[in-house]
């Protein structure tokens, strides 16, 4: 398949980048950021938002239209994720839209996805992926226990990081029914309802001003028909939920490394110092040059793992690696330069370039960095 | 599609009955490589290879047939590059005059010149070299000063050039010469072609830190060249120049094409005593050539699609020679003392492409140069 854009993908960006740029802009960050006197908005988003977002298509982008939704795809998936990057709009898309629709694609039984895929499409029930146990993203590291009781489960254990998981509806929890602490064998995965008695979710607020939550879990009681996928094997949806979500964080990565690229090479044609435009200086102009070539490796990278994806390839880890280890650099780059060629005033709070390298590092740390996806990349290739 | 089906069968069929098995064998060694042209001393299979694949035009197949080339479309050539690859053929064929006088000579070449030049070309007859560099003309070539004087019917050509790749052993020269030296630097330029058997033509080749000598000196002491041999107009020199300039950056910066990746090599190397930060700075570079790779396609892809996005050829130029010069680099790292073979028995080839290498951001523009291309053609960047 060749790396363009169809026609209808084509139109999927550019409504995706007028819907946001109109309806969640980064002044909307800012807004949502200082609600309640600083303290922060309550759900951490605009929900007048999602359900626009629902009905543009972009919560169900996912969603085959046998169960409601739009079903374009992971490239279509990925330009709305760019357009929300370049704009650092604040939604539930990468949890519920993304991460829970490819578990429920992947893995769900018909019964799962006829009650909760509309749903996801409509926007009215929110997920939130409670995977990762210890502060470095580790995967197939599941102490979380799930023993049979009754006709169906009894869960225990504590989950970091759970993005969203402070509004979310239900969560899907990966816990252990066999294995060792760090095998692949023996993980399930769980739709747990987030009301369920013995679920603590403790939220908090990261340096990007969106929300990752704590979750206990205590002998929380689960249904048999909440396993989602076959017990025991729950590491392939898992892994495939993970790639699913590192390809539509690279492309996230993508519109914040361009966004920002864009704004500071404006900026190097505004700005004065000596009598003359500082974008006149070679050693800025070199490195806004490097940057450039560097953005468009991402985009490549990043377009060839959603096409991946797209066509089921036995070559989804790889390029999802590859797209996340690249971008996540590309990112760090074009954002480090941005407040650097910004000089002091990219240093204040009023001034939205820092919002762009708050988000970049936290995006690059959730799913795995690069220690992570290299690590993976070479075993993939086999050193 | 279904003609493309038909045609992948009948390009596997020829290739299969054309291509000698000795042509099947990767390449070991520069004498491997053919260049052609009159004093081209080829081994009985290569010069086989070259003939059947110059009389279906496959050594350039997208040229048109009237000027020697296959005629195929974007689809088919691509289709004849599996297929060959399928049965890891050779190129049968390298050449200055494919990858950069070529398209130029299409663009800007009036019929007899295409006529002359192109066919010989596709055949391997004529070996051609780049007349570009000078002495005092580097970075900025423009300024250069060889100059091309008119008497009569012919031009009267005096001074050097530098750096002009295989000079002892190209037969014509594609040649930037100033036809008007009055003019601003840009626009007293032209483009000559001439046979480098010219009386007054001499050559001189430079020993380079990697020992070999792939660049020459080239003089040019009162040479009579006819004005029928002037390509494009007089003064005009330049933006052939530049367009010429765009195909040979790509072909630098697809050095790639073709090799055993660096996790290859790891694989073996790395199996027996990894070094964590070794594997580390290979994985990170395999990173980028991936990355590379995937806008290479990309970037084709795109302008297949009519969709380009300019001035793309400093940006792969850039990237890819710089990638390369890393690759080098960790090359010699995984290979240990083993690398700093310089002759006698056993490989001795990786330190000379080391410093080999090192050439890559120089030639062609140099990094640098690429990088105020960039920063002036893409991101409009005021006064560069």
């Amino acid at each position: 398949m060749a790396l363009v854009l169809t026609d209808d993908q084509t139109m999927v960006r550019d409504s995706a980048d007028g819907f946001f740029a109109a309806e969640a802009p980064v002044a909307e960050l800012r807004r949502l950021r200082d609600a309640n006197g600083g303290a922060g908005d309550a759900t951490g988003f605009d929900r007048g938002l999602w359900a626009k977002m629902a009905e543009m298509g972009f919560a169900g982008v996912l969603v085959p239209e046998a169960h409601g939704g739009a079903g374009f795809g992971y490239v279509a998936a990925g330009l709305v994720q760019e357009a929300i990057g370049r704009n650092l709009s604040l939604s539930p898309l990468l949890s519920t839209a993304i991460l829970a629709a490819t578990a429920l694609v992947r893995g769900g039984s018909p019964e799962q996805q006829a009650r909760y895929l509309p749903q996801i499409a409509s926007g009215e029930r929110l997920f939130a992926l409670a995977a990762d146990e210890a502060a470095r993203h580790d995967p197939h590291h599941v102490t979380t226990r799930a023993e049979t009781s009754g006709n169906g489960f009894k869960l225990n254990g504590t989950k970091a990081f759970v993005l969203d998981g402070h509004v979310a509806d239900t969560l899907i929890v990966a816990a252990r029914t066999g294995g060792a602490d760090d095998e692949a064998a023996g993980i399930t995965l769980f739709l747990v309802d987030a009301k369920a008695p013995g679920v603590a979710v403790a939220r908090r607020s990261m340096v990007d001003s969106r929300n990752a939550a704590r979750v206990t879990l205590t002998d929380v009681q689960v249904d048999g028909a909440d396993v989602l996928g076959a017990a025991g094997d729950g590491a392939a949806i898992l892994d495939r939920v993970l790639d699913a979500g590192r390809a539509c964080l690279a492309a996230e990565m993508l519109g914040v490394a361009g966004e920002s690229f864009t704004r500071t090479v404006d900026y190097l044609k505004q700005r004065e110092q000596f009598g003359v435009k500082i974008g006149t200086f070679q050693a800025l102009q070199h490195r806004a040059a490097h940057l450039f070539c560097e953005v468009e490796l991402a985009r490549s990278a990043t377009l060839r793992a959603l096409v991946a994806l797209d066509a089921d390839e036995d070559r989804v880890p790889m390029f999802a690696s590859l797209a996340k280890a690249k971008a996540g650099e590309v990112a760090k780059l074009s954002t480090d330069e941005g407040v650097q060629m910004h000089g002091g005033i990219g240093m204040t709070d009023d001034f939205d370039i820092g919002f762009f390298m708050k988000r970049a590092r936290a995006a690059r740390e959730t799913f795995g960095d690069l220690a992570f996806h290299g690590d993976r990349l070479a075993m993939l290739m086999g050193y | 599609m279904a003609d493309l089906e038909t045609f992948r069968i009948e390009t596997r069929a020829w290739l299969a009955a054309n291509c000698p098995p000795e042509m099947r064998q990767s390449i070991a060694k520069d004498g491997d490589v053919v260049w052609g042209g009159r004093h081209a001393d080829l081994t009985p299979p290569q010069r086989a290879w070259l003939d059947a694949m110059g009389a279906k035009g496959w050594t350039v197949p997208e040229w048109p047939k009237e000027y020697g080339g296959g005629g195929l479309s974007k689809d088919e050539a691509k289709v004849l590059v599996q297929e060959m690859r399928a049965i890891r053929a050779r190129s049968p064929l390298a050449s200055f005059g494919i990858w950069m006088l070529g398209p130029a000579l299409l663009k800007y070449g009036n019929e007899e010149q295409k006529k002359e030049h192109l066919p010989k070309i596709a055949r391997g007859e004529i070996r051609w070299c780049q007349g570009y560099s000078e002495p005092g003309a580097g970075s900025d070539l423009a300024s250069l000063r060889t100059s091309a004087v008119v008497d009569g019917d012919d031009y009267i050509v005096n001074g050097q050039k530098v750096w002009t790749s295989y000079a002892d052993k190209a037969d014509w020269i594609f040649c930037l010469v100033r036809t008007d030296m009055a003019a601003p630097k840009h626009l007293g330029i032209s483009f000559l072609l001439f046979d480098m058997a010219s009386p007054g033509v001499s050559t001189s080749p430079i020993k380079l830190i990697s020992g070999y000598s792939p660049f020459c000196q080239t003089f040019f002491d009162d040479v009579r060249v006819p004005r029928a041999n002037l390509m494009g107009t007089a003064g005009k020199g330049w933006d052939i120049a530049k367009y010429l300039l765009t195909h040979e950056r790509e072909m630098i910066g697809d050095l790639d094409d073709g090799r055993r990746s660096l996790s290859q090599i790891a694989v073996k190397a790395l199996g027996e005593a990894g070094v964590a930060p070794l594997r580390s700075d290979i994985v990170r570079h395999e990173i980028n050539a991936l990355a590379f790779g995937l806008t290479m396609e990309r970037v084709k892809d795109e302008t297949k699609a009519g969709q380009g996005t300019g001035a793309l050829s400093s940006m792969l130029k850039y990237y890819g020679t710089e990638l390369n010069k890393q690759r080098q680099e960790l090359l010699m790292s995984v290979g240990g003392s083993d690398s700093l073979a310089w002759s006698g028995t056993g490989e001795v080839d990786t330190s000379r492409h080391w410093l080999r290498s090192r050439a890559n951001s120089i030639e062609g523009g140099t990094s640098e140069v690429q990088l105020n291309i960039i920063a002036k053609r893409v991101l409009q960047l005021p006064g560069a």
